[in-house]
């Protein structure tokens, strides 16, 4: 059974007549990393977003791990990071991760064993009692990761989680994120602007053109875990990048010249 | 407790160099008593008449501490309101900003009227309209300020709105809350004083520091203002010092 099913998706803002997506098909398998790439506005953010119910499709069907997506949300079947780290500035490190734990109703026992569990997997023993602003970006970033999955969702969601941190850090991160995901072995879908990121991290790399939104092409990511630093440096992983850029050249006729260069 | 010090002494400086050029300008202008009298002769006056001042200081101050309670909480039970239901919020949240340009003293004579001239209570209720505005407006500023990220993030968790209003938008309100607050605090003791220059108990703060200056007896009517600005600056004390309590997150309470 496919985790995540997206049949058919379309979605139009009422304001301004926008197509931002047009007739989406996907699925992912159980333990597959897949990317969304493309420029700004070609719907990556949206799809993911349908894809956790937090905005309806216009018209068109979601379904994850068998239930539509409505279902999926109330049952917590997904954890989900943001760009910025969406910390509650009034929570503790701890508190933090502990936030969806208390929604499902765990008891304080548990969740402190849990909590304890996702600090050490994220590597932040220690900052168990720290408040947000005490930690730097990518520290904060981190936290945000432990928070949702803190509670095993079969699926992780993340919205350019590293975007807004410097290169050094994101490729640590990007190191840390697939061991984490080797070890859980859930399923993400990564949305992201770099085509590098993309192809380091996943299995499969879906490339998407704008006005209106669509899926210009499928490439599957076919070098070996665990992926290392040496990964970067494989002839294969540059004709991957190359692949990846020419779908996105290729398709990319109708973009402004500032979002070509954003992506070149 | 050194950091806290070297914070403090520029403040501790510059206050007693203007007592000081106070103090002397008095003996150097030969500046009349009744225009301005001495820091030290307020300070001796605070004390000899202690056995008056102060329990009028106390009488007010507790029609002031009503009025803050009643139009905060009204304040902040408002806002809730309006907050939670959006066509409320379009009703009323105009009258309340046209009603904030009203000069609310004006209406003193007419609180006097209502609540009775002498009573306390004709003073509370001034304070308390000066306190509700101010808290109204912010908290529901507060809530509404909520982070959007922070909401789409807990409706990931399938939350209720109860669980988003606990868990996110009343952390959220509090900064602004105690910001309100601290003003509430400064208006309510005007309210009071101002509301007894109208009328009231003859051992009213207000009404001492009017009778006072009008027979000539400066020196007791500013003694009786130093009263007035203690007694306010305990109440804002007060609030600051729950807020450092309440709101530790907060970058002005941090602590590093």
């Amino acid at each position: 059974m496919s985790v995540v099913k997206v049949d058919s998706v379309t979605k139009t803002f009422a304001r301004g007549n926008v197509t931002a997506l047009e007739n989406i098909d996907l699925e992912l398998e159980p333990g597959e990393f897949v990317s969304l790439i493309g420029p700004s506005g070609c719907g990556k953010s949206t799809l993911l977003r349908i894809i956790g119910d937090l905005t309806p499709p216009s018209s068109g069907t979601v379904t994850v791990n068998g239930k539509p997506a409505r279902q999926a949300r109330n049952d917590g079947d997904y954890g989900i990071v943001f760009q910025d780290s969406v910390l509650f500035d009034w929570r503790t490190v701890s508190k933090n991760i502990a936030l969806p734990l208390e929604m499902l109703g765990w008891d304080r026992d548990r969740r402190k064993a849990r909590v304890e569990e996702m600090l050490d997997l994220v590597e932040l023993r220690g900052f168990a009692d720290h408040h947000p602003w005490q930690l730097s970006g990518g520290m904060q970033q981190r936290v945000s990761i432990a928070r949702a999955l803190a509670f095993e969702p079969a699926l992780l969601l993340m919205d350019e989680p590293f975007g807004a941190l410097d290169e050094m850090t994101r490729e640590r991160l990007n190191l840390e994120l697939l061991s984490i995901w080797e070890k859980l072995g859930s399923t993400v879908v990564f949305v992201t602007h770099s085509i590098s990121e993309a192809v380091f991290l996943s299995t499969r790399v879906v490339v998407m053109s704008p006005r209106p939104g669509r899926i210009a092409g499928i490439v599957p990511i076919d070098m070996p875990f665990p992926r290392t630093v040496e990964t970067r440096e494989d002839p294969r992983f540059f004709e991957l990048v190359t692949k990846v850029r020419e779908l996105l050249r290729k398709r990319g006729e109708h973009l402004l010249p500032e979002e070509a260069a954003e992506l070149l | 407790m050194i950091k806290q010090v070297r914070e403090w002494a520029p403040a501790l400086v510059v206050f007693a160099l203007v007592i000081a050029v106070w103090e002397g300008s008095i003996s150097a202008f030969h500046i009349q008593q009744f225009l301005l009298p001495r820091p030290s002769d307020i300070v001796k006056t605070f004390w000899t008449a202690r056995h008056t001042l102060w329990p009028a200081g106390w009488y007010t101050f507790k029609e002031a501490l009503g009025g803050f309670f009643i139009g905060s909480a009204l304040g902040v039970v408002v806002a809730t309101i309006i907050g939670r239901f959006k066509g409320v919020g379009t009703a009323i949240l105009p009258i309340a900003i046209a009603a904030n340009a009203v000069p609310i003293i004006a209406f003193a004579p007419i609180a006097g009227a209502w609540f009775g001239e002498v009573s306390p209570h004709s003073k509370s209720a001034i304070a308390a309209v000066l306190c509700f505005l101010p808290v109204m407006v912010n908290t529901l500023r507060g809530l509404q300020s909520a982070n959007p990220r922070q909401i789409e993030l807990m409706r990931s968790y399938a939350a209720s709105e109860l669980a988003i209003w606990r868990r996110v938008r009343v952390p959220t309100a509090l900064p602004f809350l105690f910001t309100a607050l601290k003003v509430a605090s400064v208006l309510a003791m005007i309210g009071a004083i101002v509301g007894e220059y109208f009328g009231g108990a003859f051992n009213a703060l207000g009404v001492l520091i009017n009778s006072d200056a009008q027979i000539f007896d400066f020196v007791t009517a500013w003694a009786g203002i130093l009263v007035a600005s203690l007694l306010g600056l305990a109440l804002y004390g007060a609030v600051a010092g729950t807020e450092r309590l309440v709101v530790r997150w907060a970058p002005d309470t941090r602590d590093t």
